[in-house]
């Protein structure tokens, strides 16, 4: 399936992916993150249940301290 | 056309008043954005005068008093919303209902992600304008401001504070002042979708 990850398109051979699955073939293994599927948040405790299909925009955004 | 003279009626909300939302409230206040709603509940220590706008004689007052006196001493014609308080996922929705853009300006990223996950949640069109990535100096090449959607970043995204990586006013100033250019666009030019960068 093809969709955009951090406006960047990406493929993967399968025909979905739970966040949690697309963070660890990412190798993303920050703690602090914001995602987004389509605009909507998902959070930390539906990394598991959130799924990536076809098409769908993603955000992964890592946050680190300061300000 | 544009007109400056518009932003009389826009209303900026900005979550925290440190290096970040100190530095963006003033500049916001000084091109003459009318109305700012500024939040913190923390009290001025020396240590902040590294790079938050406030003053020696200022040490031991609430952030947004302080604030809110500065801002007044530079453009008396802003109107300042002043509140004392800590901020959770709650009370944001009822502080930042009416704004037309929100600032996150918050230093801890448990902090950040609490504020940013509830407002794109409670707000999912509404422009939001986050500071992510400051700490020490140079690298100036590596500050940027970057959007996806409606969520706007600001900040070299990469350098943490830490024992051998301050928070100093120069980059600091540089993001805050992003942020304040990023929120004075959108204000002036409308929502910037469409005009999308790369993330990485």
């Amino acid at each position: 399936m093809k969709f955009t990850l951090n406006n960047r398109p990406e493929e993967f051979p399968c025909n979905q992916l739970t966040i949690k699955e697309l963070l660890d073939l990412k190798n993303y293994t920050f703690k602090m993150l914001i995602i987004r599927i389509n605009g909507n948040i998902v959070k930390k405790d539906q990394y598991n249940q959130a799924c990536v299909h076809e098409g769908d925009d993603v955000m992964v955004l890592h946050l680190i301290s300061g300000g | 056309m544009v007109q400056l003279e518009d932003l009389q009626n826009k209303t900026v909300g900005i979550a925290g008043c440190g290096g970040l939302g100190s530095n963006c409230a003033v500049a916001l206040a000084r091109v003459g954005v009318g109305h700012l709603i500024i939040v913190d509940f923390d009290i001025i220590s020396e240590s902040n005068l590294n790079r938050q706008y406030y003053f020696y004689d200022q040490i031991g007052s609430p952030k947004i008093q302080a604030l809110k006196e500065n801002i007044e001493r530079i453009n008396p014609l802003v109107k300042v919303t002043a509140i004392n308080l800590k901020l959770d996922d709650q009370n944001i929705k009822d502080i930042f209902d009416g704004v037309d853009v929100l600032v996150e300006a918050f230093d801890r990223s448990d902090q950040k992600q609490i504020i940013i996950e509830s407002a794109l949640a409670t707000w999912p069109e509404r422009p939001l304008v986050i500071g992510i990535g400051m700490a020490g100096w140079g690298g100036i090449d590596m500050i940027k401001m970057k959007q996806y959607g409606n969520l706007y970043i600001c900040g070299d995204r990469v350098t943490e504070i830490g024992p051998e990586m301050p928070p100093l006013a120069p980059r600091v100033g540089i993001v805050a002042n992003i942020q304040a250019n990023t929120v004075l666009q959108i204000l002036l030019e409308g929502s910037l979708v469409g005009s999308q960068t790369n993330l990485n």
